[in-house]
């Protein structure tokens, strides 16, 4: 990794005039007030840095065991970009395999559409319960509050997300969605809010589990519709396949007379053999296990095994904005697995809510803000997602599918400047700063100029905070970034002191 | 499909076209060109299916991850005399070797319906006919089924809705599972099993029981699917 750094080229966010995403794709924050909050929660850190450190172990550890990971990755992230270039045939080609065994395709522009068919399906159908699988899909267009509001009852059967509904609270993890809980919060939550629950539950987390197949055992066993999301979607046979551990998933998509699926265009590969690819890169990224326990595909209607009826929902809802931007599209090969969230940083100091969008973490930070777009409003908390990041470049190590998120935050930190100058008339101060570095640093007699006087500020400075706080802006800087020891004279200085003789030879000071 | 799902249809499908810059005039993309695909990964194992170090490596993960394994020669009365010692340990009470012998095999087992017969042998078993609701599977105390392929580098057995591995509700409700895995359907890599598999059927891929890492990411087993996973090597 080691283009990131350098200034994006070409020209910054080129989406057309094509329509963002809409439904719980930001916050009401902008990340860093958001961050604050979190920070201030001490068991919110403990939970998260023991969650974070047990999944990065295990899957260094079977990651480590696969010998040919790389080529796995360099033939996903492949396979990934030569489905966005064929996406629209790709799709045709689906479609047509799904009618022709049985199954019936919706299309959805946004999130409002892709609920109004969901909520349509469902009423048809007569019931007014469905249980779900854990999606993102789902999770981002707000699917379980529509139904609500038309009176029909969703019920999550994802653990985490089982956990997360009882609790009246919000993922934060796209994998795990109770990352942030400890098992002892599990526990209470089990016990305030499951109907006929043992009061005797421990917080053991097996003993957890078998409280959640009790509860749910007789919802499966009743339900007549589904709702799930598709991890993969083979465009050649048709075939849709959900990743899971639980068994929750294969109740879902078994047990109903109807199954919706909802899912994002570029859920899609070209192929059944692309298949062997993305179902080694998943589990081994995601949960670190060699497979996950379930994992199950389907072609349309199979008689007699299964639900009778399917759907497909294909959820555009800002993909196609971000497809528009030839350097931010590769945020759509995205598989999902939650790698990034587990190695960054950032993300295990503040966990998923601060990041405000159902996609937390790296590649929320570049995901969220193109589906929603950048308004150049300091306020808009999408605007801020970029800046979440110290570039440290983990996210892009442990990308599947090589997604290089670094450079997308730096060229997505480029737009956002670029929005704040045409929205605000004015350059930020970042923006401000750096024009004028970029004035000093063109010419070499200014550049030396400003050395020398960078180190009068050296007594001005101890344990690297400046003694006299600077006047805002600029104290924002210094608030949570040490200043570092300036030395006893400039380099130029120096090599004029020790090589003499070279001095119109050396760094090119031209006086 | 509604007039409006037309609308919507056509919509997405123009927006896909000018965002690939097919269309309309954009003003950073040019269209993209499908990349070849580098398939550098390995396609098949260097141990040809059904060898014994293949078959050792797949007991390995398949104990890893808490499943059951018990081994037998590839006859049917070798089968059916594993099968009858796996449904009587997994079922008594305690699961201990002790209360195998001589044990009484519960009623109401069922089996895959295409399964050799002489697999469950001396079992009180029927064959599933795909009639019984999901409540009435949920009374059922296990199930024996065929398996199609298995992968030994993860411990994975697949299950393709044949009559051999059954409807998918027969191996999901009940809450035992026991899969008869011939050795010379254990394949090393997940290449080599997709192969193997056709996806117009339904599949399955079982890899242990069913487990959640949903509380603090450690691997719990035993939630909504069969909490015991027992596999019959044969062969």
């Amino acid at each position: 990794m080691s283009t990131f750094l350098g200034m994006p080229s070409g020209s910054v966010g080129g989406y057309g005039n094509l329509p963002p995403g809409s439904g719980n794709l930001a916050g009401e924050v902008p990340f860093p007030a958001a961050a604050r909050a979190a920070l201030d929660n001490a068991r919110l850190r403990r939970n998260l840095g023991h969650a974070t450190a047990t999944i990065r172990a295990k899957r260094a550890a079977v990651v480590g065991e696969v010998p040919d990971w790389e080529a796995l990755r360099d033939a996903g992230e492949a396979i990934k970009a030569s489905t966005m270039a064929r996406l629209p045939e790709l799709l045709e080609q689906l479609e047509g395999n799904i009618v022709a065994r049985g199954g019936r395709v919706h299309w959805a522009r946004d999130a409002g559409e892709a609920n109004e068919i969901v909520t349509g399906l469902v009423r048809a159908t007569g019931t007014t319960e469905v249980v779900k699988v854990k999606s993102m899909a789902t999770q981002e267009i707000g699917l379980n509050e529509a139904l609500e509001s038309a009176g029909i009852t969703a019920h999550e059967t994802d653990l985490a997300e089982l956990i997360v509904q009882l609790g009246h609270d919000k993922p934060s993890h796209i994998l795990v969605p109770a990352i942030h809980r400890g098992r002892a919060e599990v526990r209470e939550i089990f016990l305030r809010e499951m109907p006929g629950v043992d009061p005797a539950l421990t917080d053991d987390p097996p003993v957890l589990a078998a409280a959640a197949r009790a509860h749910l055992r007789e919802v499966f066993l009743r339900a007549k519709v589904a709702v799930s999301g598709a991890n993969f979607a083979v465009a050649e046979t048709g075939t849709l396949s959900v990743v899971e551990s639980e068994g929750n998933g294969r109740m879902c998509l078994t047990l109903p007379d109807t199954l919706i699926t909802v899912m994002g265009i570029e859920k899609l590969v070209p192929a059944w053999t692309d298949l062997e690819v993305f179902l080694q890169l998943l589990p081994r990224s995601s949960t670190g296990e060699r497979m996950n326990p379930y994992t199950s595909t389907w072609s349309g209607v199979t008689p007699g095994d299964g639900p009778q009826e399917f759907h497909l929902v294909l959820l555009d809802n800002g993909r196609t904005r971000v497809l528009a931007d030839e350097h931010g599209r590769s945020a759509l090969h995205c598989i999902r697995c939650s790698a990034c969230l587990n190695v960054c940083p950032v993300y295990e100091r503040v966990g998923g809510h601060a990041y405000g969008s159902v996609y937390p973490g790296p590649i929320g930070a570049i995901l969220s803000p193109q589906l929603t777009g950048l308004d150049g409003r300091d306020t808009n908390p999408n605007d801020t997602l970029p800046y979440a990041s110290s570039l440290c470049g983990a996210c892009y190590d442990v990308c599947p599918v090589k997604i290089p998120i670094p450079d997308q935050l730096v060229r997505l930190r480029a737009e956002h400047i670029e929005a704040h100058s045409d929205s605000a008339h004015l350059p930020t101060p970042e923006g401000a700063a750096m024009r004028a570095a970029a004035w000093i640093m063109s010419d070499a007699r200014r550049f030396a100029r400003a050395g020398r006087a960078a180190l009068k500020a050296r007594r001005g400075i101890r344990r690297g905070k400046p003694i006299i706080p600077l006047p805002p802006p600029l104290n924002r800087w210094t608030a949570s970034r040490d200043v570092p020891d300036l030395p006893d004279e400039t380099f130029r200085d120096w090599w004029a002191r020790t090589h003499p003789q070279d001095v119109n030879a050396g760094p090119g000071e031209h006086e | 499909m509604t007039t409006d799902n037309t609308i919507a249809r056509d919509v997405v499908l123009a927006r896909i076209r000018q965002a690939l810059g097919r269309t309309g005039s954009m003003a950073a993309s040019a269209e993209p060109v499908a990349p070849d695909v580098p398939r550098r990964y390995r396609h098949a194992g260097e141990h040809p299916p059904g060898s014994p170090a293949l078959v050792d490596l797949f007991v390995d993960r398949l104990e890893d991850y808490r499943a059951r394994v018990a081994r037998s020669a590839d006859d049917h009365a070798s089968i059916a005399s594993t099968v009858r010692e796996t449904v009587v340990l997994a079922l008594s009470p305690n699961g201990t070797e002790d209360h195998a012998d001589g044990g009484e095999v519960q009623d109401g087992i069922l089996t895959a319906p295409g399964i050799p017969t002489a697999w469950v042998s001396g079992i009180g078993t029927r064959p599933d006919l795909g009639t019984m609701t999901p409540a009435e599977l949920d009374a059922v105390p296990a199930v024996v089924t065929g398996s199609v392929v298995a992968i030994a580098e993860t411990g994975t057995i697949v299950l393709d809705g044949s009559p051999l591995c059954g409807r998918r509700a027969l191996t999901l409700v009940p809450d035992v599972h026991i899969c008869v895995v011939r050795t010379a359907d254990v394949v090393q890599t997940v290449p080599e099993a997709l192969a193997r598999l056709d996806p117009s059927r339904p599949l399955t891929f079982v890899s242990g029981p069913s487990a959640t890492s949903d509380i603090e990411l450690n691997r719990v087993e035993g939630v909504h699917g069969p909490r015991t996973l027992a596999v019959i090597l044969a062969g």
